[in-house]
C-alpha cells in the first residue's frame, strides 16, 4: 500500500487551512454573504442619500450623500464582520461538526485568528465595495486614509471578536439573531449613521457617548470628511480599547473550550 | 591516520526514539462526570503500538466518552492520558496530529464537496496533502465517482467512507473508530474492515468501537470491555474468550426425548432443545466423551454432534449484564 504514518508538521499550516476554509466558505455563498449587504447598501444610498438626501443639509461644506455615505461603509463592515464569526461558528456548533476541529492541532489562538481574519475580509470587501458605488453618487474628501483604514481595521476586527462570543454563547437560532436584532443594529442606527449626534437633545447625547460605534462612526466620518464631533484620537483609542478587550474575551473563552469543548 | 567520525543524530533523534519506545495510548484513572454524574470512573488501560485494540460496551458504558477525552473534545475530569508518550493536555499539539478521530455521529461541513474538504482537513493536522495518498484512499473507500458531490449530498454509507477518509488524510499514528460501522451495508463493513488492517499492518495502530461484536472478535487483537464508566475487562482475545472456561456441546439424538437422562443429570447446565436435541455447558478441559459414554449408557442413539466455543458476544453479555459485573480493572 506504500503508505507510513506521517511525521511531518507545518505549524501554521492548520491557521492556513482554517482561514482558506472561512474564506471559502463565505465566497461559496457570496450571494447570501456579500451581494446581499451590497444590494441594501445601495437601496440606502439611493433614498437616503440621493433622493431624500438632496433636500437635507446637515453638516456645513458637505451634502447629506456624502455625510451618510462613511457611515453605510461602516455599517456594511460592522454588520459582516459579525455576521461571519458569528454564523460560521454557530453552525459548526449546531451542525455538531466543530468537533472536526476540535481534534486538530490549531491552538485557540490561531483558531480565533483564523476566524477573525476571514470575518475582516469580508467586512472590508463590502464596506470598499460600498465606497466604489457611492462613487457613482458622490465623491469623499478623503482627509486622513491612514486613519480611515486604522478605523475600518479596528471596527471590522472588534466586530469580529463580538461574533465568535455570540456564536458561542448562542444556542438557538433566534437567541443568535437576538445579537443582530437587538444590540448591532440599534447600535448602529444609534451611533449617528444618518445624523451627527450634536443635533440630539442633551440627554440622547449623553446616552449616545455609551455607544461604542458611536466613536467608530464618528472616528470614521472625520477621517473622511475631517469634520466630527469628538477628538479623533480619543475615538481611535476607544475603538483600540474595545478590541482589546473583546479579543480577550473571545480568545479566553476558545482557549477554556466554553461550550465548545465538554 | 583518520578521525572516528560519528554520525550527527537528527535533532529530533531522541524525542522520536522515546516516541517510538512508549505506548500508543496509556490511559491513568481517568475520569469524567457531566453534570455530577460520573460516566468515566477511573479507567485504566494502555494500548501497544501496531495494536487494533477493541472498546466495547453496551450504549452509555462511556466508550465515546473516553475517546472524546483522547481526541480533546472533551476534558479530562481527572487522570491523564498520553498518545505515544506525549500528554493529550499539556503536549495537544503532538498528540492531536499523531491522532486521527472518526467520530460516531456524522459530523460533515456543508458548505464543501469530499475533495476540498480532506484537502483541507489535512491542511487542519498541519500536513501538506498528498495527492497519491488522498486518490488511494479516495479509491479504496470506493468515493471516486461522488468526490465532486457536497459532503451533504452523500448516502448515509458514503459518509462513513468519507469520514473515515478524513481521520486518515494526515496518516495517523493512532487511527480511532467510533463505531466506524454503525448503521451501513455488510459490502462497505468488509471492505472498511479490509482497509482498516491493511492500514494497521503498515504501522498504524488502531482503537475501534463497535455494537457488531463479531466483527471485533474478526480484527481486533485485545479488547477491553466497559461497562457502566470502568473497565471490566482487557485482555487478549484468546484469552477473554477463554475466560469462562466453558464450551457448548450439542448432541442430536435418532429418539425423541422429553426428560434429561438420568445418567447425564450430573452435567450443569443443560437443556433439551426441540424434541431431538441436547445442549451442555462444559468446561473446556471436559471431554465430550463422558456425556457420550452417558447418552450410550441411557440407550440414547446419537445421530449428530456439535461442539461451539463461546462467542465474544457471550462474554461481553455476561461481563455487562445486570448483576454480574465483575470487579473493575
Amino acid at each position: 500500500m506504500n503508505y507510513k504514518p506521517n511525521d511531518i508538521f507545518f505549524p501554521w499550516l492548520p491557521f492556513y487551512s482554517l482561514l482558506k476554509r472561512e474564506v471559502l466558505r463565505f465566497t461559496s455563498i457570496a450571494t447570501q454573504t456579500v451581494i446581499t449587504p451590497i444590494v441594501t447598501a445601495s437601496l440606502y444610498l439611493f433614498v437616503f442619500g440621493v433622493h431624500l438626501g438632496g433636500q437635507l443639509s446637515i453638516l456645513e461644506g458637505f451634502s447629506y450623500i456624502q455625510f451618510v455615505v462613511p457611515g453605510l461603509i461602516l455599517m456594511g463592515v460592522v454588520t459582516n464582520a459579525f455576521a461571519n464569526t458569528s454564523s460560521s461558528l454557530f453552525f459548526y456548533r449546531y451542525l455538531g461538526s466543530v468537533v472536526e476541529l476540535l481534534v486538530t492541532p490549531i491552538g485557540a489562538f490561531r483558531f480565533s485568528l483564523a476566524f477573525t481574519l476571514a470575518a475582516m475580509l469580508r467586512g472590508i470587501t463590502v464596506g470598499v465595495v460600498i465606497w466604489l458605488i457611492s462613487m457613482l453618487f458622490t465623491d469623499l474628501p478623503w482627509a486622513n486614509p491612514v486613519m480611515s483604514f486604522m478605523f475600518i481595521f479596528l471596527t471590522s476586527f472588534l466586530f469580529a471578536q463580538f461574533g465568535l462570543i455570540a456564536a458561542i454563547l448562542s444556542n438557538t437560532f433566534d437567541a443568535l439573531a437576538m445579537y443582530t436584532n437587538f444590540l448591532i443594529v440599534p447600535l448602529i442606527y444609534l451611533g449617528g449613521m444618518f445624523y451627527p449626534i450634536s443635533m440630539l437633545p442633551s440627554a440622547w447625547q449623553t446616552i449616545s457617548r455609551f455607544n461604542p460605534i458611536f466613536y467608530m462612526m464618528d472616528g470614521f466620518r472625520q477621517s473622511v470628511l475631517g469634520e466630527g464631533d469628538i477628538p479623533i484620537r480619543l475615538s481611535l483609542a476607544i475603538a483600540a480599547a474595545l478590541a482589546l478587550a473583546a479579543w480577550v474575551i473571545a480568545s479566553y473563552m476558545i482557549w477554556k473550550g466554553k461550550r465548545l469543548r465538554l | 591516520m583518520g578521525h572516528l567520525r560519528i554520525p550527527a543524530l537528527p535533532r529530533n533523534f531522541f524525542s522520536v526514539l522515546c516516541q517510538s519506545m512508549s505506548k500508543a495510548l496509556e490511559i491513568n484513572g481517568a475520569h469524567k462526570s457531566f453534570d455530577g454524574v460520573e460516566v468515566v470512573k477511573g479507567i485504566n488501560f494502555d494500548i501497544e503500538p501496531g495494536e487494533i485494540f477493541g472498546l466495547l460496551g453496551p450504549n452509555g458504558a462511556g466508550k465515546s466518552t473516553t475517546i472524546n477525552m483522547i481526541g480533546g473534545v472533551s476534558h479530562i475530569g481527572s487522570g491523564s492520558i498520553r498518545v505515544f508518550g506525549k500528554d493529550v493536555v499539556d503536549d495537544y499539539m503532538d498528540t492531536r496530529r499523531m491522532t486521527g478521530v472518526m467520530h460516531q455521529e456524522v459530523t460533515l461541513d456543508v458548505f464543501f464537496s469530499i475533495a476540498q474538504a480532506l484537502r483541507l482537513h489535512s491542511g487542519y493536522y498541519g500536513v501538506p496533502y498528498d495527492e497519491k495518498w488522498a486518490n488511494l484512499l479516495i479509491d479504496r473507500l470506493a468515493l471516486g465517482p461522488h468526490i465532486h458531490k457536497k459532503t451533504n449530498q452523500l448516502s448515509g454509507g458514503m459518509k462513513r467512507r468519507y469520514m473515515v477518509a478524513k481521520a486518515l488524510i494526515h496518516r495517523p499514528k493512532l487511527l480511532i473508530l467510533d463505531e466506524p460501522t454503525a448503521g451501513v451495508d455488510v459490502e462497505l463493513r468488509r471492505t472498511l474492515w479490509d482497509f482498516v488492517q491493511d492500514v494497521n499492518r503498515e504501522g498504524t495502530t488502531i482503537l475501534l468501537t463497535t455494537h457488531y461484536l463479531q466483527e471485533a472478535e474478526e480484527v481486533c487483537g485485545r479488547i477491553a470491555i466497559m461497562n457502566k464508566g470502568k473497565i471490566v475487562a482487557c485482555e487478549k482475545k484468546e484469552d477473554l474468550l477463554q475466560t469462562f472456561e466453558q464450551k457448548k456441546l450439542r448432541i442430536r439424538v435418532a429418539d425423541k426425548i422429553s426428560d434429561i437422562p438420568a445418567a447425564l443429570t450430573g452435567f450443569t447446565p443443560k437443556k433439551i432443545y426441540g424434541n431431538h436435541g441436547l445442549e451442555f455447558c462444559l468446561d473446556l478441559d471436559c471431554s465430550a466423551s463422558t456425556v457420550l459414554d452417558g447418552i450410550s449408557n441411557s440407550g440414547l442413539v446419537v445421530s449428530d454432534i456439535e461442539t461451539e466455543k463461546p462467542s465474544l458476544e457471550e462474554v461481553f453479555i455476561r461481563f455487562t449484564e445486570e448483576g454480574s459485573l465483575t470487579s473493575e480493572l
